[in-house]
């Protein structure tokens, strides 16, 4: 209850400081920004959909690898950070393979995947208990051609938000 | 006798010859054109009454396409026919049938009594004027006659080859339909040859890979109904299914049943990890095959039960190894260029099918258990997951093709790399698990 008040107090202190500073008719606008926040859109930071499109939901494997490149070691930072931002939130990461490779192979690679995106937003501070993996192998591309343009887009760890512990 | 034998022992010196591992899509044309099928000839069976007419047709028809599909048989069209064969006592006229140049002759009778169905058979080598085993009598239910058909032409087989046959028997598979990024699963059921599709789940979770029970009975398959892939049992009978428990949290897929039926062994994802596990279906407790850093999966009993054969990337790539079926050190098998997968041991025992994956094509091979002698049997785009017919002859598979458009097929072919043709199904189909023969 003591933490929970003193989170509330900061949330409305910061309510103020930010209302102060802003046209009051446009709660939370952003700096420079002339539209209002709609919550729950990709304007609003603490939003799902912000987590999808601005920081970035998925990152992308070479062929046959499961370890994390350097741009996809960027990105779990950003989830990492919003994660810890955003506490309510649990997420499960789907792991996916291309086409090429055997079913049940895939499907293993692709639980290595999500796992070594899991590892690592775990040190970065995520708590483990949050985060659960699942491998849908070669069974859900997003892009259907047979080239490696779409085979590069398939080999992914998509780290998806299942639910949040507020209304 | 001896005479009609021939062209079929042509066929098996070909397929004893050794091939030459290196040069896989080539032995495709190798083998092509060089054997000549055994022609037959199977007259339209003598209804008994006219009820029984079109039962007497069908079932003619189902026989032929049997022994037609094999690739080891060639069927004389009817209308070469010298003879006609009005009744099934009457002595068989062997010079009409040498004249148009038939080797086998299959004469038979049908009855049909209210629901009651019944066949009765006998085959000839026409060149030789002898009947080859005794005639033979089934007898069944009008809805069955296609069963019926399957088991005059599996007796056919089996005296005129030696071998035992395959048409009696039903094939599980993945009954898929809408586009590569939206596909719908189904579990499904049919008869070797495509007919009578009986589908066991709807499409509302993912299913994959289903495999027989040794006397099939039951059907293990991996499903994403509860979110993630877990692996269930099917009674094909009643179609109910149940859940097989494994660790909360973790993923189980590939499963495969001992030959004894009494306990399975799978595929266990946890923390990056795939390892084999076996469960004792009747206590329902796992216990750990292997424990390495890397995936193993496609587990496969040899018939003894004793050994294990499946799929590691513990080399760096995924290649085939064979273990105690208990677990302990595992042996390597594989070794040519490229990546394989999915081992299936044969129901001989002698060989074991595989998927391979080299310079981005894929292929259905089959090597002996010790590695040697490998050969690759198909080349495509996507060709994975084979599996045996009940006599060993015969390797069931899926093929997808590539791009936007591409879609599941299921294909059949010899083990000597000839006869590749596709088995209807209404829609696509994948993941084929071919069931022993029906009592």
């Amino acid at each position: 209850m003591n933490v929970l008040g003193k989170f509330a107090a900061l949330g409305a202190l910061a309510l103020i400081t930010a209302c102060t500073s802003n046209d009051p008719s446009t709660l939370g606008g952003g700096a420079g920004g002339n539209g209002a926040i709609v919550p729950g859109s990709p304007s609003d930071p603490r939003s799902p959909a912000y987590f999808q499109q601005a920081v970035g939901d998925r990152v992308l494997f070479l062929v046959d690898q499961s370890t994390l490149t350097p741009e996809a070691q960027t990105i779990l930072q950003g989830q990492a950070d919003w994660l810890l931002a955003n506490t309510d939130y649990v997420a499960t990461i789907e792991g996916h393979a291309d086409e090429q490779g055997t079913r049940e192979y895939n499907l293993a690679l692709g639980e290595r995947r999500a796992n070594a995106a899991r590892e690592y937003l775990i040190s970065r501070g995520v708590a483990g208990n949050r985060l659960q993996t699942v491998s849908f192998g070669k069974e859900r591309p997003i892009e259907i051609c047979s080239t490696e343009e779409c085979y590069s887009k398939n080999r992914r760890a998509v780290t998806v938000l299942t639910g949040s512990t507020t209304g | 006798m001896m005479r009609l034998l021939t062209s079929l022992f042509v066929g098996m010196t070909l397929l004893a010859v050794p091939v030459f591992a290196q040069n896989g899509p080539l032995r495709l044309e190798l083998d092509e054109g060089i054997i000549e099928p055994l022609p037959f000839a199977v007259p339209t069976f003598v209804p008994d009454t006219p009820a029984a007419a079109q039962y007497a047709n069908d079932i003619s028809r189902v026989i032929s396409a049997d022994l037609t599909g094999t690739g080891l048989f060639r069927e004389i069209a009817p209308d070469a026919f010298i003879s006609r064969v009005s009744s099934f006592d009457a002595p068989v006229q062997f010079a009409d049938w040498k004249a148009i140049n038939a080797e086998a002759l299959v004469t038979g009778a049908v009855n049909v009594s209210g629901k009651k169905l019944t066949v009765r058979f006998r085959v000839w080598d026409v060149f030789s004027g002898q009947e080859l085993g005794n005639g033979l009598q089934f007898a069944g239910t009008t809805d069955g006659w296609r069963r019926m058909a399957h088991k005059v032409a599996d007796q056919v087989y089996a005296r005129v080859t030696g071998e035992g046959g395959y048409f009696d028997s039903r094939v599980a598979f993945v009954s898929e339909s809408g586009p590569k990024d939206q596909r719908k699963k189904r579990l499904a059921i049919m008869d070797y040859d495509g007919a009578n599709v009986q589908y066991l789940t709807d499409s509302a979770a993912i299913v994959l890979a289903p495999r027989f029970s040794p006397s099939g009975d039951r059907l293990l398959y991996t499903s994403y109904e509860s979110g993630r892939p877990r692996i269930y049992v099917l009674d094909v009978g009643r179609v109910k299914r149940q859940e097989l428990k494994t660790q909360e949290g973790t993923m189980s897929f590939s499963p495969r049943f001992s030959p004894d039926g009494q306990s399975i062994v799978y595929s266990l994802a946890q923390g990056g990890n795939t390892d084999l596990w076996k469960m004792d279906l009747g206590s329902g407790q796992s216990t750990r095959l292997t424990n390495t850093p890397s995936i193993e999966t496609a587990p496969s009993y040899s018939p003894d039960g004793s050994r294990i054969v499946f799929e590691s990337d513990r080399s760096g790539t995924p290649q085939l190894y064979i273990m105690p079926a208990q677990g302990g050190e595992a042996t390597r098998i594989s070794f040519g260029q490229g990546r394989y997968g999915t081992p299936v041991w044969s129901p001989r025992g002698d060989l074991v099918a595989f998927t391979k994956q080299n310079k981005g094509r894929f292929h259905i091979g089959v090597m002996r258990t010790d590695g040697s002698e490998e050969r690759l049997l198909t080349a495509s785009f996507l060709d994975e997951g084979p599996t045996w017919s009940p006599n060993g002859r015969v390797i069931m598979f899926t093929r997808e093709t590539q791009g936007a458009s591409g879609r599941s097929t299921l294909y059949s072919v010899d083990i000597s790399g000839r006869n590749l043709r596709p088995v209807r199904t209404p829609d696509g189909g994948s993941d084929p698990s071919w069931g022993p023969l029906q009592n």
